[in-house]
């Protein structure tokens, strides 16, 4: 039992972590802060997979001795593969918030508020008497 | 945000920080083969440098350090380094970015044209990433009045 | 209506939490991901790129060989979206002339 709950409370910090994102991005109404849930929300998925890449008395991915394959030991390095996998998701969650930044920008050029109530209402309006 | 800080201790360590930062940016590009970093990490910090110089003098000033359009422009080098090296290798007989027949115009091994072949890809990488956070930083501050 | 959309977030949780519950235990060195072979007979990825990256690239740092000569192609991609990410905000945002 204790075994159990030492092997699993890595997986649940960063699934609460998932779900504050989560409630982030539903129940704000403030655009820039459904942003800061979104972002709580990619930076949990990595934390994710980096919590499944460890392995006990493994070291940084860089090789210690140059020899050929035989006499590398996998069991002393960590498994690098996720590692990899999430600087890419790192590099796509900052495009992402920066696409992001700008079309906020954008709406509050043409709408003037960032509250997502206010902006339907707006909408709608603009949308029932266009304004050409 | 205002660019200028009206203190003059923070302006000028700024100031001076900034170079050391992007000398230490290099280090992690090019030392990518032997010690943890590499292409993404170094180019994050040199665009770092950048935003701090011009957080720290306004955007006026820090315009002699790097110009208005040219972050797109770099981030369009980078990108154009990464397929350079994937099509340099095409023409010389191997398939896209096969990087070990780099070794029929260098000097060197198969094994270490692969070595060197990470290498160009890790700069192309580090570039673009330096000039696309600068531009994205130029293009969201680009009505304000004293950014 | 707002309690209705709480009990499902904290549902939500629950299940998330509840699914986690049959991972390996963390750091296990016989952890599937861990092994010689994958469940299919198929060598396994992260194994054979530890074993081979010296000799194959000459370069002691395994995760720089696999992402830019192994999985080069994805970072290729990665590079175009971040250009083009750059792309999109500066279109979006210049000045645009009155007609």
């Amino acid at each position: 039992m204790l075994r159990f709950l030492t092997g699993h409370y890595g997986y649940w910090f960063t699934l609460i972590l998932l779900t504050i994102g989560l409630y982030g991005m539903i129940f704000k109404r403030n655009l820039v802060k459904k942003l800061i849930g979104m972002t709580i929300f990619q930076v949990s998925i990595i934390m994710f997979y980096l919590t499944c890449a460890a392995k006990f008395g493994g070291t940084v991915p860089v090789l210690i001795d140059d020899s050929g394959p035989a006499a590398v030991n996998p069991a002393a390095y960590i498994n690098a593969l996720p590692h990899t996998l999430m600087l890419t998701a790192i590099v796509v969650g900052v495009a992402t918030t920066g696409v992001a930044f700008a079309i906020v920008i954008t709406i509050y050029k043409r709408y003037k508020t960032l509250d997502e109530d206010v902006l339907l209402e707006r909408m709608k309006k603009d949308h029932d008497a266009p304004a050409d | 945000m205002t660019g200028k800080s009206d203190n003059p201790i923070l302006s000028m360590i700024s100031r001076m920080i900034s170079p050391f930062i992007m000398i230490y940016a290099l280090y992690v590009i090019f030392h990518g083969h032997y010690s943890p970093g590499g292409g993404f990490q170094g180019g994050t910090m040199l665009g770092a440098a950048v935003i701090l110089s011009r957080l720290a003098s306004g955007s006026e000033l820090s315009r002699l350090l790097l110009g208005k359009g040219i972050g797109t422009l770099m981030g369009a080098i980078g990108v154009f380094i990464y397929f350079g090296t994937g099509f340099l290798a095409m023409l010389l007989g191997g398939r896209f970015l096969e990087y070990k027949y780099l070794a029929r115009i260098m000097p060197v091994s198969d094994a270490m044209a692969r070595n060197w072949g990470i290498q160009f890809v890790e700069v192309g990488v580090g570039l673009a990433v330096m000039g696309i956070m600068v531009a994205l930083y130029d293009d969201i501050l680009t009505g304000e009045p004293d950014a | 209506m707002k309690i209705i959309n709480y009990f499902i977030l904290i549902a939500f949780c629950g299940l998330l939490i509840y699914v986690s519950l049959d991972l390996p235990n963390r750091a296990d060195l016989d952890a599937v991901i861990n092994r010689e072979t994958s469940p299919a007979g198929t060598p396994n990825a992260a194994v054979f790129y530890t074993r081979h990256s010296y000799e194959d690239a000459h370069t002691p740092n395994i995760v720089t060989v696999i992402l830019a000569d192994y999985r080069g192609y994805d970072t290729m991609g990665e590079t175009t979206v971040i250009f083009t990410a750059g792309l999109i905000c500066m279109m979006l945002l210049r000045k645009r002339r009155k007609p």
